[in-house]
């Protein structure tokens, strides 16, 4: 693989051991997550990262305490390197009260804002003018803080890929978007969706010069978004920087993978990111096998706990369903939101006191999830073959249609 | 008090702004060098610099977005799209962001944008350039929705959209910038969610959505001069928040309702609001609730046919006189 990064030396011995230790608690978190949604505890979509950790953790580990990160909707790692709480990320996986955006985001929409992990995002592009509004306040405030924009290799072909570009270049932004080339947009591989496949090159046009790296390797990720965060924060330019991996794992759960062979996946497995920086760190005689098993017995019960501490947190109180739609001030008042569902008069910033036929509603509405779950349940447990089992986007309307 | 035109009440509005709060910018296509599409923006380049007043390329889904993300990091952007047409182009920024962010995110976040655009028919710039999309946007929870109709609304109503924490579309009307009329000096910011009753009366209630408030007004002179109905017309001026109260009061008080918007009917904001007064009051209505609606097309450009798809008077009275029907 051409890249522009020569190999990087290790860190200190210390540093090393961190980025090891986030690198397992990621991919351990992700493995559980996936026993999660196979027990229906995890609804809707789940997207998981493993494979892809070294981009994160390599990228993550060179931002500083004041700038912001923005992510796509694969972003568990993303939240966990940034240093949410385990808990609180599984709790949203939960969709628990608990959950990092309360259970109202899910797996796809996790948030921190005293982390200033400022999201992930469920469209393709759309973080893309988010990140370049962030890093405009950045520069407007005359701050030193700077943007990483984290996107994947289909975000490439959004039409705000081309906008933002040119107008994160205009402006002088400190922004580095991120390629994250796991080289399938879904489903489609890279030569199949992309006419340019090095990505690099993609907003050169633009203005915003392009660099390489290898994504499989910790190290020279670090190095590249350091360097590139540098450019942008100094020089007032903005970045991109392609890291090119591979998800071991399908595009999310419904993902029958019939788009490659096991061959391919089982060739880039043995690039594995956390396996060849733990063999770096063994052979450099600054951990030892059995303290890089430590780390790892650490990261699992971390996950565990995580996980009992999910399952422990309560569900959102129904009564929350219209909280934070609105920002309620003082020169505001009338009608935000409207329940047409209920025959009562009311407001809808005072749903909490919308009466008992309201409430009895709205709880004959959850009742609905209860049944749900079960069904769900029943359907994950893996009976058929995995093709028949879960198609994206059809899964929740078959599950429907076999209801009625 | 001074007399303003609608453009120049938005242009004072926006000054006053800029001036009173470091956080507040402008940017949108052609703003800054051009002073605006419809010179709404003129002489704020000059007086407050690049770095507030902000010349964008036609970008539009980025350059809302880009408004979000600023918002999101404390600042609060007014962007201007040249019409609602162009808004159309982001639509995911302002759907999928704008209004759903704080909710998705858990209260943690809150994204005080105001996108301004101007809407509706008239100056026969065809079904590219003159529809009326407030129904679109006014059914997005998380967006407030503000369709002024005089120069005093339009300043007061913008300057109550820049200091409000929640992301505002602001639907200006394409054929009112000239419009003159009194706007107080120091204006304080208007409340969101205050109907304005612009006439008073007993016999019907015509509740005028944008420019229509000015269209439901003539026909209340009509109704009054030709049938002897005193209609009393409310023009409610934020669709969200809507202040329902005062129209289902009036209603109470009138037994009969006519709703006069630009827009379709399908799915438009008289079909909404007919609705919430059967709920609200269906044992004081005398007829059922009538609609005045633009007509079910794109907006033509021929002249004729444009004037024929809007709504005019007549139609109000008509929609008034049906109220009447049975007696």
């Amino acid at each position: 693989m051409a890249t522009d990064a020569v190999a990087a030396a290790l860190p200190d011995e210390d540093t090393c051991a961190a980025v090891y230790a986030k690198m397992l608690l990621i991919r351990r978190f992700e493995e559980r997550a996936a026993e999660m949604y196979a027990q229906a505890k995890i609804g809707g979509f789940l997207h998981l990262c493993i494979g892809e950790e070294a981009t994160i953790v390599g990228a993550t580990q060179a931002l500083r305490e004041g700038d912001y990160l923005l992510s796509t909707y694969r972003e568990h790692g993303q939240a966990l390197a940034r240093g949410t709480d385990p808990n609180a990320v599984m709790a949203e996986l939960f969709g628990r009260v608990d959950g990092c955006s309360k259970g109202r985001g899910g797996s796809m929409h996790l948030f921190d804002a005293e982390r200033r992990f400022f999201g992930g995002y469920g469209i393709v592009g759309g973080n893309l003018p988010l990140a370049a509004g962030v890093a405009l306040a950045c520069d407007y405030e005359r701050s030193d803080d700077a943007v990483l924009c984290m996107m994947g290799d289909g975000a490439t072909n959004q039409g705000t890929f081309g906008e933002t570009m040119n107008l994160a270049a205009l402006w002088k932004l400190p922004v580095v978007f991120m390629v994250i080339n796991n080289q399938f947009g879904m489903g489609t591989a890279l030569e199949r969706h992309s006419a340019v496949t090095d990505l690099s090159r993609k907003s050169e046009g633009f203005g915003v010069p392009g660099a390489r790296c290898d994504g499989m390797d910790v190290l020279e990720v670090h190095a590249s978004v350091r360097a590139a965060l540098e450019r942008a924060r100094e020089q007032r330019a903005p970045q991109l920087v392609e890291a090119v991996t591979y998800r071991f794992r399908g595009h999310s759960m419904a993902d029958p993978e019939e788009y490659r062979t096991p061959e391919e996946v089982e060739e880039w497995r043995r690039r594995d990111p956390i396996a060849v920086f733990g063999e770096r760190v063994r052979e450099a005689g600054l951990r030892s096998q059995q303290e890089l098993d430590e780390l790892d017995r650490e990261a699992t019960a971390r996950v565990e706990q995580a996980v009992a501490f999910a399952d422990a947190s309560p569900l959102p109180e129904l009564d929350s369903l219209y909280d934070d739609v609105y920002v309620l001030g003082d020169q505001l008042r009338g009608w935000y939101s409207v329940d047409a569902r209920s025959p009562e008069v009311h407001r809808g910033e005072e749903e909490r006191e919308s009466g008992p036929v309201a409430h009895e509603l709205a709880e004959a509405g959850a009742a609905h999830a209860e049944r749900d779950e079960t069904r769900a349940r029943r359907h994950r447990r893996g009976e058929g073959s995995p093709s028949e089992r879960d198609h994206e986007e059809g899964d929740a309307v078959a599950e429907d249609d076999d209801d009625a | 008090m001074p007399e303003l035109r609608y453009r120049e009440a938005l242009g004072e509005a926006l000054r006053e702004e800029l001036a009173a709060d470091g956080s507040v910018f402008l940017m949108g296509e052609d703003v800054g060098v051009f002073q605006g599409a419809f010179k709404v923006t003129k002489g704020l380049l000059e007086e407050f610099g690049e770095r507030r007043v902000r010349d964008t390329p036609i970008s539009e889904n980025t350059i809302v977005g880009m408004g979000v993300g600023a918002a999101m990091a404390g600042l609060r952007p007014v962007v201007e799209l040249m019409t609602v047409n162009f808004s159309l182009l982001a639509l995911d920024q302002i759907v999928n962001s704008a209004a759903a962010i704080r909710y998705m995110f858990g209260g943690q976040v809150k994204v005080p944008l105001v996108i301004r655009m101007p809407g509706g028919a008239g100056h026969q710039l065809g079904p590219t350039h003159s529809h009326s999309l407030e129904a679109l946007y006014l059914h997005v929870p998380g967006l407030l929705v503000a369709v002024p109709s005089t120069p005093a609304d339009a300043k007061g109503l913008l300057k109550a959209a820049i200091r409000d924490d929640n992301p505002v579309v602001f639907i200006e009307h394409e054929t009112l910038y000239g419009m003159r009329g009194e706007v107080p000096a120091d204006a304080e910011p208007m409340r969101f969610g205050e109907a304005a009753i612009r006439r008073a009366g007993d016999d019907v209630t015509i509740v005028g959505i944008s420019r229509m408030a000015i269209t439901a007004d003539r026909a209340a002179e009509r109704l009054a001069a030709d049938h002897r109905l005193e209609a009393e017309v409310i023009d409610p001026r934020t669709l969200r928040p809507l202040d329902l109260d005062t129209i289902v009061a009036s209603v109470r008080k009138t037994n009969r309702a006519v709703i006069v918007e630009e827009g379709w009917p399908h799915g438009g904001v008289g079909a909404n609001l007919a609705a919430l007064i059967q709920e609200q009051a269906f044992d004081h209505l005398d007829a059922p609730v009538e609609r005045v609606t633009g007509a079910d097309v794109p907006m033509p450009y021929s002249k004729p046919l444009e004037q024929a798809a809007i709504p005019h008077e007549e139609h109000v009275v008509r929609a008034v006189l049906a109220t009447y029907r049975d007696l």
